[in-house]
């Protein structure tokens, strides 16, 4: 029998609250009226009305948003793939080296990552902006999706494949209707992660963008640099109210899917048994 | 899919090995090439040398190890280094403190609160890196909440300085990266078999010891594993260093940071950037190895 102790709880709500708080106090003080960010000066919504007149900030907004889009989706097809060809394909010849390659950037620092990106498009004269971050959020974010799809590959039962290539499916009809199905929720939350991932991101995207393209996590950092502002508390509210409401949409709507799908599934052999 | 079509085959290896090879393999070896080359002073960054790829082969020639000795001789560098992994040390040391009561909590209270608690834990590492840092400039200033409290509670007669020390580094870390750690310290945590707690304590241990001689050998699979996620990333930190960090705060993300973007000198940010990987490939394949120990144990 587990006793859940008074130390228990009291870690837990002391835990909690340094988790939240934090954001919570950025969260209230970006509704402050007053220009400090430390001193309370009454509620007010003017600083999310600046934020809407700025026209800088909305454009770096729009630049992340399409960046986010694009390389997620692009990143989510690449990295299911990856998992498919790790997971599914036995050997190949070097093998080795391409899971080496989807494992690194995982632990690779920013830093590094963003420079050798970097150092690549100045030595092929690509011109820096909107598509250099793309292609370098691609390339970090695929190998998160691929980890996350290849968990659910390695956790669901391949007779399921097998049986309906000896019914005559073809490999491709069989992905489609068969393994697709079934990955499906990992390659949701690879997609989301990708999207996180890429909002995020301000190391990466300061190396590997040039003079036209600026992502909201730059233009954040470099008005913090300059000192805090209230408008930049109202981004980020927005920031994560967004995430937030995206990440909790998703988590119920995959776990809809899954109780309807073993709910089918469940239907399916009491019919067939 | 086994044993596919040849060609469906050889287009879902080919298309992601080749965009790995071009976008990672490749830029790494280009930094490689260029932390031994010598740098064009005064000269926009290696514009005029990298006029086209082939050129940057051509001048393979000019081969130097000297970035590598300039690493060595000046003393920026070895003391970014050396900072580096001591503040990512101490604060994953001080990062289990925190973490420890919260896992252990977690894997007590009721099961049907478990999947809450966790997804408590996951969600704040969804909200964005550099907002979660950032919202503690405000609570650390001078004039900050935190200043507020400790002042009004009277503990301190005077605000003490948090922000732009390696204090606010530490706090930064370690907010972080606290799922990083608290994740496996759980997952390790919630596996444990109570009944031997109990037989420990019939057999007379007190609570405190049975906790150091059970649950604590138990969960160190769990501490190593949360340790290396927290403290392979940290030493490479940048956005906690600079933004909470003051002048005398120097770890290698930045010093990387400050020589590329400030400095202009691209040798010697890859020289940097070359010995930081080298840095950290043995707490890597330590790590990637003490977890492929411990998934055949669970066999």
């Amino acid at each position: 029998m587990k006793r859940f102790t008074w130390f228990n709880a009291t870690s837990l709500a002391l835990g909690f609250s340094f988790l939240y708080l934090p954001i919570v106090i950025l969260v209230i003080y970006s509704f402050n009226a007053g220009r400090s960010v430390a001193v309370w000066g009454g509620w007010s919504t003017r600083w999310y009305g600046e934020v809407f007149d700025n026209e800088q900030l909305l454009d770096a907004a729009w630049v992340t948003l399409k960046v986010g889009m694009l390389s997620a989706s692009v990143a989510t097809v690449l990295g299911t793939m990856a998992a498919i060809a790790l997971t599914r394909f036995g050997r190949f010849r070097g093998r080795l080296l391409f899971s080496g390659m989807v494992y690194a950037p995982l632990v690779m620092p920013e830093v590094i990552t963003g420079l050798s990106l970097l150092l690549l498009f100045v030595a092929v004269d690509f011109d820096r902006g909107f598509w250099t971050i793309t292609l370098s959020h691609i390339t970090f974010t695929m190998c998160f999706v691929a980890v996350v799809v290849q968990s659910r590959l390695v956790g669901f039962d391949k007779s399921l494949e097998e049986a309906a290539m000896d019914l005559g499916c073809r490999p491709v009809g069989t992905f489609f209707r068969i393994t697709l199905p079934i990955i499906w929720p990992a390659v949701v939350s690879g997609w989301m992660l990708a999207f996180t991932l890429s909002l995020d991101d301000l190391v990466i995207a300061s190396f590997a963008t040039g003079p036209g393209a600026t992502t909201l996590p730059m233009k954040i950092y470099s008005d913090v640099r300059l000192g805090v502002k209230p408008e930049i508390n109202a981004v980020c509210t927005l920031m994560i109210a967004v995430v937030s409401i995206a990440v909790i949409a998703a988590s119920i709507l995959t776990k809809r899917q899954e109780a309807e799908r073993e709910k089918a599934e469940r239907a399916a052999f009491a019919a067939g048994g | 899919m086994t044993g596919g079509g040849r060609w469906g085959r050889w287009v879902v290896i080919g298309i992601p090995y080749l965009w790995m090879v071009v976008l990672f393999l490749v830029p790494f070896l280009i930094v490689a090439k260029i932390s031994l080359s010598t740098s064009i002073i005064a000269a926009p960054p290696y514009e005029p040398v990298f006029a086209s790829l082939a050129e940057v082969w051509t001048k393979i020639g000019d081969f130097t190890a000297m970035n590598y000795g300039r690493l060595i001789s000046e003393s920026i560098y070895v003391e970014s280094y050396l900072s580096s992994v001591w503040i990512a040390l101490s604060s994953t040391v001080l990062m289990l403190f925190v973490a420890y009561p919260l896992a252990y909590g977690m894997a007590r209270a009721p099961k049907a609160w478990r999947p809450t608690l966790l997804m408590m834990v996951i969600l704040p590492f969804w909200t964005s890196f550099l907002i979660r840092v950032y919202a503690w400039i405000g609570i650390l200033s001078e004039e900050g909440l935190l200043n507020w409290v400790l002042v009004s509670l009277g503990l301190v007669d005077e605000p003490i300085t948090f922000l732009a020390t390696t204090r606010a580094v530490y706090i930064g870390i370690i907010y972080s990266y606290l799922p990083f750690m608290v994740l496996p310290l759980y997952s390790s945590l919630e596996k444990l078999d109570d009944t031997l707690i109990e037989a420990a304590q019939d057999l007379g241990c007190t609570p405190l010891q049975a906790f150091w001689r059970v649950t604590f050998p138990l969960s160190v699979p769990g501490v190593i594993a949360g340790s290396f996620l927290v403290f392979i990333p940290a030493v490479g930190e940048f956005v906690i260093p600079d933004l909470l960090g003051g002048s005398d705060t120097v770890m290698i993300g930045k010093t990387l940071w400050e020589e590329f973007f400030n400095n202009r000198d691209w040798p010697a940010a890859s020289a940097v950037a070359i010995t930081l990987l080298m840095l950290l490939v043995v707490p890597i394949v330590v790590f990637q190895n003490a977890q492929a120990k411990a998934q055949e144990a669970e066999r």
